[in-house]
């Protein structure tokens, strides 16, 4: 080929990423950008996500872990120097307190210069499926729904290029749902929002098709990809068919679905990991091939997703997927290649005759904050998921490495110092803390008090919180004191757990129903029925493993204690005191095990529970799991160990050796 | 912990009404257990606890309603209330088993969640391991072991079906949570078929118009009726997602304890409630048989209640099943 083809604009291509420090992101960032990186996506630690400063109690261990700490406006500085945000296009994960990010980011451009009118980018800002399953949400879905509007209303009027929200089915597919559940659940969301925004009166009808041409999605891409390829033509067209039917949105422009993706994470796996590139590029291909449905925006996980955090060799090996797609291969140089098609219709139709159901299902019950409240779509949600789970366990999905061709030769990528993972310095947080306290030392306090005057104020008469919130940045509050302020006006709120569903099938499969009996003979030898409490201490939101050991533990015959995520470890061992269980499975999958085991133990001791068996599961390097043995863990499970029947029998075994019985054999 | 260690019963009942929350734990665990050599030490724990505590002291508070009524949340609620007045709760939380598995999920525990690391709050969850009226059969003596130690215990039942509201049977005051908009309790209480609970409360009530519709039919209903013992029961309204009308909630609870010290009857309640119990598990595992065999069940209860309270139900119970089996 000679002659140059008119070739489409490639999508926006972004990594997610943050660790360790402002400054260390910062650099990160600036390789990024120069690797040909065109947008930036900012990874938040979790005390960031969910309000706490450095130096909280909740925060231990979690500082500049999972993503980079900012606590007040000098971070925000920092982490952008150099960077002309008046330029820049930036995506933030953040949620529950992206009212706040925001204003650090707008008040940061602002001293760099730039007017809040220049800066595009998106906060994530879709708290309601943070209580499906993210888990970074702090306060009660009504105030929840409040700040999404206010962040909606004030960038409508000032950032008008900015992306209020992203309406989120990403995470919906990572906590197990179907592709017909996350356009249900997703489109739900916005009807929520829209109704929500509308609603509030801070929008004039005429501007309203403004907001909703700034409602963005966030959406998942699986490995199933033609299928993923028709979810993607279904959204289209069910929101299309939302912003004109229930918002009477007529301008085409504004009704046209914009979307970014990240691809399925939930099936890269810990065994085997190299097979996850050919995953994350056949996944890539599902949101791009059809053009009229094609991503705005791309992130990619990296091959080693499930063995802990990558490095920046990894997400650059992620980023050049991309790249080759987008620049080596003739896609861009095609119209929509599925149009006319009959099969892609017809499962299209499929797709949107289910997902309507659903949304007819949900706004039933009142609508989708109802529907969460309720519990009914967090059970869906645990329900597909167990369902998923028992077709791995059975062999009837098929994920290559894991649960077939097993066989392999040792791979070179996990050798190395490292073992092929991101390891974030230990100093990290004490610095942070340093920082953090030499920069409240310096600030004026009479300000900082007047401006947290003026934002409790504004949260208790209505008034939009972002102005109150960017005064509040520039004089040099923290993040800690911009959220418990609205913790103490708007309370907390802890989401249903949904595990509380019916047995599936598999619940009568001679395999659990031998199980079933060795659990109750146990609970008869003890004396009284085996009693096991499932805790998530820290900041870590990953839900996922702890239902579905808790549902299949009940399946077994267990009775199980599980109060859902962030508990702290004292609280933790309280309820395993109070309740009088027989074993304690924490689940971490956050990377602060080793603070979290430590801190568990102590409380344990306190309580006087010493030598109460503790198994923990979740993102446990091999080499930590030596360290936790050490320290009295008595078994350690991760991504690979699929045999849930098999965990099962363990804990029984472990149960019954800590109380002198000899173990039962395996099923 | 070996399996075969059982704690000294006298050691643990000085413990337990010292209040020390290891040593309440482990008698929970005791009273649990029902191996015969645990089950003996259980009686001798029960029998060695105070008598003027488990007599004449305390409230006993039974909450029931409707799966989804918001039992749990009202109680999280009224314990923030009872807290800042200075009392010291426990919590009996009966959750479903599951009929397949014979597992249980303890969920109302999340939703009590608010007494986070206080120490003057001990919650125990159960399954009702099958039929006990929504109930499990160790809320007797569990209750008893935890009025040794704190000023309220409130038992909250399983969601059960509307009209079952056994529990009552077993505390001294018992609180119905209606959920509004559903018009069965209002159908039962006025057929007479559910027995009339101390206090009635609608909760829910920032839902507006459902909530004060369902609060006012019930008025209605109620009108001026009271129990066997003269008590009219009230019914009131509330909110725990707003944390409105709960002390008055707790207020109402109160005066009905208040009530039945007034008129004496405080002491002779728990002593039925502690025949009920043993009637009601007797029936359990013997059936009408078991009834039948000790002369009938008028004339157990007019035994067992013009008797003194036997401190330990534990040993009672051996007693009289020792009767049947005769
Ligand atoms: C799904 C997922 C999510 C979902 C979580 C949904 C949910 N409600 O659980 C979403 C999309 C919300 C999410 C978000 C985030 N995630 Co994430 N996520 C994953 C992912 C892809 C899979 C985890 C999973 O659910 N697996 C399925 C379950 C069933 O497996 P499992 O938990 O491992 O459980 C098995 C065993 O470990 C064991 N087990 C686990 N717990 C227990 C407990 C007991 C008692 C027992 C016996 C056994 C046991 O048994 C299970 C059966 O096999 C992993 C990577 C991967 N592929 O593993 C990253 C991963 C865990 N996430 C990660 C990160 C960083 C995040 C974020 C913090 C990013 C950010 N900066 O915002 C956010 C925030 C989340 C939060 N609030 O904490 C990192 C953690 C890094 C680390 N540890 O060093 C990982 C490893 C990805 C990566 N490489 O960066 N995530
Ligand atoms: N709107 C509103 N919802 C409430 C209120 N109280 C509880 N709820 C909701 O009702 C649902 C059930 O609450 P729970 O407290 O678990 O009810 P319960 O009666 O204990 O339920 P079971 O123990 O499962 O029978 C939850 O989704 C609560 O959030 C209230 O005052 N107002
Ligand atoms: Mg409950």
């Amino acid at each position: 080929m000679t002659t140059p083809t008119k070739r489409d604009k490639p999508w926006l291509m972004r990594t997610y990423s943050g660790h360790s420090s402002a400054k260390a992101s910062n650099e990160l960032y600036r390789t990024n950008l120069s690797k040909g990186q065109t947008g930036l996506s900012v990874a938040f630690d979790l005390p960031t996500q969910t309000g706490y400063d450095s130096d909280h109690p909740l925060a231990r261990g979690e500082v500049g872990k999972v993503g980079v700490p900012i606590g007040h406006i000098g971070d925000m500085e920092t982490l952008f120097d150099q960077i002309p945000l008046g330029q820049m296009n930036t995506s933030m994960t953040i949620n529950a307190t992206a009212a706040w990010l925001l204003a650090l980011y707008v008040a940061a451009a602002e001293r760099q210069g730039a007017s809040p009118a220049q800066l595009q980018g998106t906060t994530q800002n879709d708290i309601l499926k943070e209580y499906l399953s993210r888990g970074t949400y702090i306060f009660p879905p009504a105030p929840s729904v409040r700040l999404i509007t206010d962040i909606i209303a004030y960038t409508v009027k000032h950032i008008p290029k900015w992306n209020p929200t992203n309406i989120c089915s990403y995470h919906l597919q990572e906590a197990g749902a179907t592709p017909t559940q996350e356009l249900a659940y997703a489109l739900s969301t916005s009807i929520a929002i829209l109704d929500a925004v509308r609603d509030s009166g801070q929008i004039g009808a005429d501007d309203f098709e403004q907001v909703a041409g700034r409602i963005s999605f966030f959406v998942n891409a699986g490995i199933r990809f033609i299928e993923e390829c028709c979810k993607m033509r279904a959204f289209t067209q069910l929101w299309d068919k939302l912003t004109r039917e229930r918002y009477e949105v007529q301008s085409e422009e504004m009704r046209r679905f914009r979307y970014g993706v990240q691809v399925n994470s939930l099936g890269l796996t810990e065994a085997q990991p190299e097979n996850n590139v050919q995953r994350i590029v056949l996944e890539m291909l599902g949101i791009t091939l059809s053009k009229n449905s094609r991503a705005r925006a791309l992130q990619l996980p990296a091959w080693n997703e499930a063995l802990g955090l990558p490095r920046p060799w990894d997400q650059q090996w992620a980023l050049r997927m991309q790249q080759v797609l987008a620049f080596e291969t003739d896609l861009l140089e095609y119209g929509d290649i599925f149009d006319g098609s009959p099969v892609i219709a017809a499962k299209v139709k499929a797709l949107v005759d289910g997902a309507e159901q659903e949304m007819a299902r949900v706004q039933e019950q009142g609508g989708m904050v109802q529907a969460i409240e309720s519990g009914y779509v967090k059970r869906q949600l645990v329900s597909s998921h167990t369902e998923r789970m028992r077709a791995i366990e059975r062999g009837d999905l098929k994920i290559v490495g894991l649960n077939c061709y097993k066989e392999t030769e040792v791979s070179p990528l996990t050798g190395g110092v490292d073992s092929g993972i991101m390891k974030v310095d230990p100093r990290a947080e004490r610095e942070q803390i340093e920082r953090l306290n030499a920069f409240r030392a310096k600030r004026n306090s009479t300000e900082v008090k007047a401006a947290l005057a003026n934002l409790a104020e504004t949260a208790r008469s209505g008034a939009n919180i972002m102005p109150a919130s960017i005064l509040c940045a520039h004089a040099g509050v923290t993040t800690g004191e911009w959220s418990q302020t609205l913790r103490d006006i708007f309370g907390e709120y802890r989401a249903p757990t949904g595990i509380d569903i019916p047995a599936n099938d598999d619940t009568r499969s001679a395999k659990v129903v031998t199980i079933r009996s060795q659990v109750t003979q146990a609970g008869i030898e003890l004396g009284r029925p085996l009693r096991l409490l499932i805790g998530k201490p820290g900041l870590d939101g990953h839900s996922n493993g702890a239902e579905q050991i808790a549902v299949k533990g009940r399946d077994v015959g267990f009775e199980i204690v599980y109060e859902g995520i962030r508990l702290t470890p004292e609280q933790i061992a309280k309820a395993a005191l109070e309740e009088g269980v027989h074993l304690i499975g924490l689940s971490v999958l956050s990377g602060s095990h080793i603070e979290m085991v430590e801190d568990v133990f102590n409380q344990l001791d306190k309580v006087g529970l010493k030598g109460l068996p503790v198994v923990i599961g979740g993102i446990i390097p091999e080499s930590d799991a030596q360290l936790l043995k050490d320290r009295g863990i008595a078994a350690v499970y991760t991504p690979k160990d699929i045999d849930m029947n098999g965990i099962m029998v363990d804990i029984l075994n472990l149960i019954r050796k800590a109380n002198d019985l000899k173990p039962v054999d395996p099923a | 912990m070996s399996r075969m260690a059982l704690p000294d019963p006298a050691v643990l009942a000085s413990a337990v009404s010292g209040r020390d929350r290891l040593a309440l734990a482990t008698a929970l665990n005791l009273l649990d257990d029902r191996r015969p050599a645990a089950r003996q030490c259980a009686a001798e724990f029960l029998d060695l606890l105070p008598a003027e505590k488990l007599d004449a002291d305390g409230h006993l508070i039974g909450i029931t309603g409707p799966p989804g009524a918001g039992k749990s949340s009202l109680t999280a609620a009224l314990i923030q209330v009872w807290r800042q007045r200075g009392l010291k709760v426990a919590i009996l939380a009966v959750d479903p088993s599951s009929p397949i598995s014979g597992g249980a999920l303890l969920g109302d525990r999340l939703r009590m969640h608010a007494s986070g690391a206080d120490r003057e709050v001990f919650i125990r969850s159960l399954a009702c391991r099958g039929e006990f009226g929504g109930l499990s059969a160790e809320v007797w003596p569990m209750s008893l072991a935890m009025l040794a130690a704190f000023d309220i215990v409130l038992v909250e039942t399983v969601g059960v079906g509307q009209k079952e509201i056994d529990v009552s049977k077993m505390t001294d005051t018992t609180c119905f949570v209606a959920q509004p908009a559903s018009g069965d309790s209002i159908q039962f209480l006025k057929a007479g078929i559910m027995e009339v609970p101390h206090v009635i409360v609608v909760n829910k009530e920032d839902i507006g118009m459902a909530a004060r519709k369902t609060l006012s039919d019930l008025r209605n209903t109620l009108g001026r009726r009271t129990d066997a013992d003269g008590w009219q029961a009230p019914a009131l309204s509330a909110s725990a997602a707003l944390g409105s009308g709960i002390e008055a909630l707790a207020d109402a609870l109160d005066a009905h304890r208040n009530w039945l010290l007034e008129r004496g009857q405080f002491t002779a309640r728990r002593q039925r409630c502690q025949a009920e119990w043993l009637v009601k598990h007797l029936r359990e595992e013997f059936g009408r048989y078991g009834i039948h065999r000790l002369g009938g069940e008028d004339a157990l209860f007019a035994t067992l209640m013009g008797q003194p309270r036997r401190r330990s139900p534990i040993a009672e119970y051996e007693a009289l099943r020792a009767r049947v089996m005769q």
